[in-house]
């Protein structure tokens, strides 16, 4: 068990594992291919978040209303302590980031990393990519109609 | 006197399963999917975790499809859920500034840094309908260009280098969560903006417009609008530190508003503010209009009666649900209240019956 995990680290992943599409995130955890020993410290369950805005983008917080999101933790047979906070209500989904967050601490990090995070990240960053080019596409040139006077 | 009355059992188990067979229709039909739902009627899928004040489009697509289409309904099916999930906490404040912009216009600015991006809009379509989607059709790919990944700074910064529009003070107060203690007035400004962002559309747009015709008038312009993607983020008890749980696509609208100046602050623009989940753009301006109008006690402007300007009578009608649940509940059995009136009535008219037949008498005797 690595103990020299970096929170910032951590938070990378984690935040990644959440937002994943639970159809891509089992695929590749498949392609991992190993399945490890576990017990739950706290099986999967749904609940919800209250998500917070700021007046005027900038101001006092207030509620704006809630997300759905699945939690869960577990230990690997070394003792390793895995957890998700996953948004929606798949528990599958939530297993396998628990998993991959345990995973992450130990020396299977770097072999996970390739297979199921970097993939993963990837998909991410095109699909922002893909509409932020739509969105550009959009974006208004103005001109100015030159006045035949002079 | 309540009467406890059985029966019916047998008609309403019966009106239930006539319910499922209406809801699915002409079985030659193909049936809807609900990724159908979540893709294709997206704004309702929108609309319906906007105003059931909860984030999930495949759930929201569900209550579409159980409520034939009835958004309330569906909205309704949303709250109770809602009420089933145990609470894991509150998020950090989301940072707006961040959003992914797949829209953001200004009307004040025309060359904002950042453009004035139009995105998916519905603006400047002719609303003549379109007989093509009547038929199968593949769609064009949207064009695209080279994607700007820097971050789209807020139209307000650049007005607030001048002082010339109202700061917004920041805060680190806990806000009122009106899920977890019941609504008191006066409200303040973050539950009214929680009440605004899940109240009906409808409502919230037709006390808006009344604004602008002149009840509680404060001439808003559209400073900016954007519509895009921001992350979401909590701090996790077990790791004392905040991950990104998700993202939820957010409509965000800050209106600029004429202010006279007072004694103690020299003229400058003040502000409403709209947010609401999902492409939601008619509501988040009205929501920003409305805002805007609940603020006059704060800035110091004259009551002048107008429905928008009073808390009590916005907050308390703005609920979909609450209405339709008061609204609906007087078609349900009142056979012994109305019982009651009934025999009261005959009782008044007898009487009225009786007070004409001894006046006629007395005229007659005279």
């Amino acid at each position: 068990m690595n103990t020299e995990i970096s929170a910032p680290a951590r938070k990378t992943w984690m935040s990644l594992l959440a937002q994943a599409d639970e159809g891509e995130l089992s695929q590749l955890w498949l392609a991992f291919d190993r399945s490890p020993e576990f017990d739950w410290l706290r099986p999967p369950e749904a609940g919800g978040v209250m998500v917070r805005g700021r007046m005027g983008g900038s101001g006092a917080p207030f509620n704006l209303g809630e997300m759905t999101v699945t939690r869960c933790a577990l230990t690997l047979a070394d003792g390793t302590v895995g957890h998700a906070y996953v948004q929606g209500r798949s528990k599958p989904k939530a297993e396998i980031a628990a998993k991959v967050d345990a995973l992450m601490q130990t020396e299977a990090a770097q072999e996970l990393r390739r297979v199921v995070l970097e993939p993963l990240r990837q998909a991410q960053q095109s699909r922002k990519e893909a509409r932020a080019a739509k969105a550009a596409a959009t974006k208004v040139e103005f001109f100015t109609m030159v006045r035949g006077e002079d | 006197m309540y009467v406890a009355v059985k029966g019916g059992e047998r008609a309403i188990d019966n009106a239930h399963a006539w319910l499922a067979e209406e809801r699915r229709g002409d079985t030659g039909v193909a049936e809807l999917s609900l990724a159908q739902i979540r893709e294709q009627m997206s704004l309702a899928v929108n609309r319906v975790m906007a105003e059931g004040s909860l984030y999930d489009p495949d759930l929201a697509a569900l209550a579409i499809k159980q409520s034939r289409g009835d958004l309330i309904e569906a909205i309704f099916l949303i709250r109770a859920y809602r009420t089933t999930l145990p609470r894991f906490g509150y998020s950090e404040t989301v940072d707006t500034g961040d959003m992914a912009c797949d829209r953001r216009i200004s009307a004040t600015f025309k060359d904002a840094p950042g453009g004035q991006v139009l995105g998916p809009t519905f603006d400047y379509t002719h609303r003549l309908l379109d007989f093509k989607l009547a038929a199968d059709g593949e769609v064009p790919e949207a064009p695209v260009a080279d994607p700007r990944m820097e971050v789209t700074p807020h139209i307000t910064e650049f007005l607030q280098g001048e002082d010339i529009i109202e700061r917004e003070p920041s805060s680190q107060a806990v806000p009122g969560d009106l899920t977890r203690e019941p609504m008191s007035f006066p409200a303040g400004r973050a539950v009214r903006l929680q009440s605004l962002a899940r109240g009906d559309e409808g409502f919230i747009l037709g006390m808006a417009y009344s604004t602008q015709r002149g009840y509680a008038r404060n001439h808003a312009f559209v400073g900016e609008l954007r519509i895009g993607k921001v992350p979401v983020e909590m701090e996790i008890p077990e790791l004392g530190f905040a991950v990104e749980i998700g993202e939820v696509e957010l409509t965000e609208c800050e209106t600029v508003n004429q202010f006279k100046g007072s004694k103690t602050v020299p003229p400058q623009f003040t502000r409403g503010y709209g947010l609401v989940f999902g492409q939601s753009e008619r509501k988040s301006i009205a929501m920003a209009l409305v805002d805007r109008a609940l603020r006059w006690e704060e800035l110091g402007e004259d009551n002048l009666g107008a429905a928008a300007q009073d808390e009590e009578f916005v907050l308390s009608h703005s609920d979909n649900i609450q209405a339709t649940g008061f609204l609906e509940h007087i078609k349900l059995p009142h056979y012994v209240d109305f019982q009651s009136e009934l025999e009261l009535v005959r009782k008044l008219r007898r009487e009225a019956q009786e007070l004409a037949d001894s006046m006629a008498a007395r005229e007659a005797a005279q």
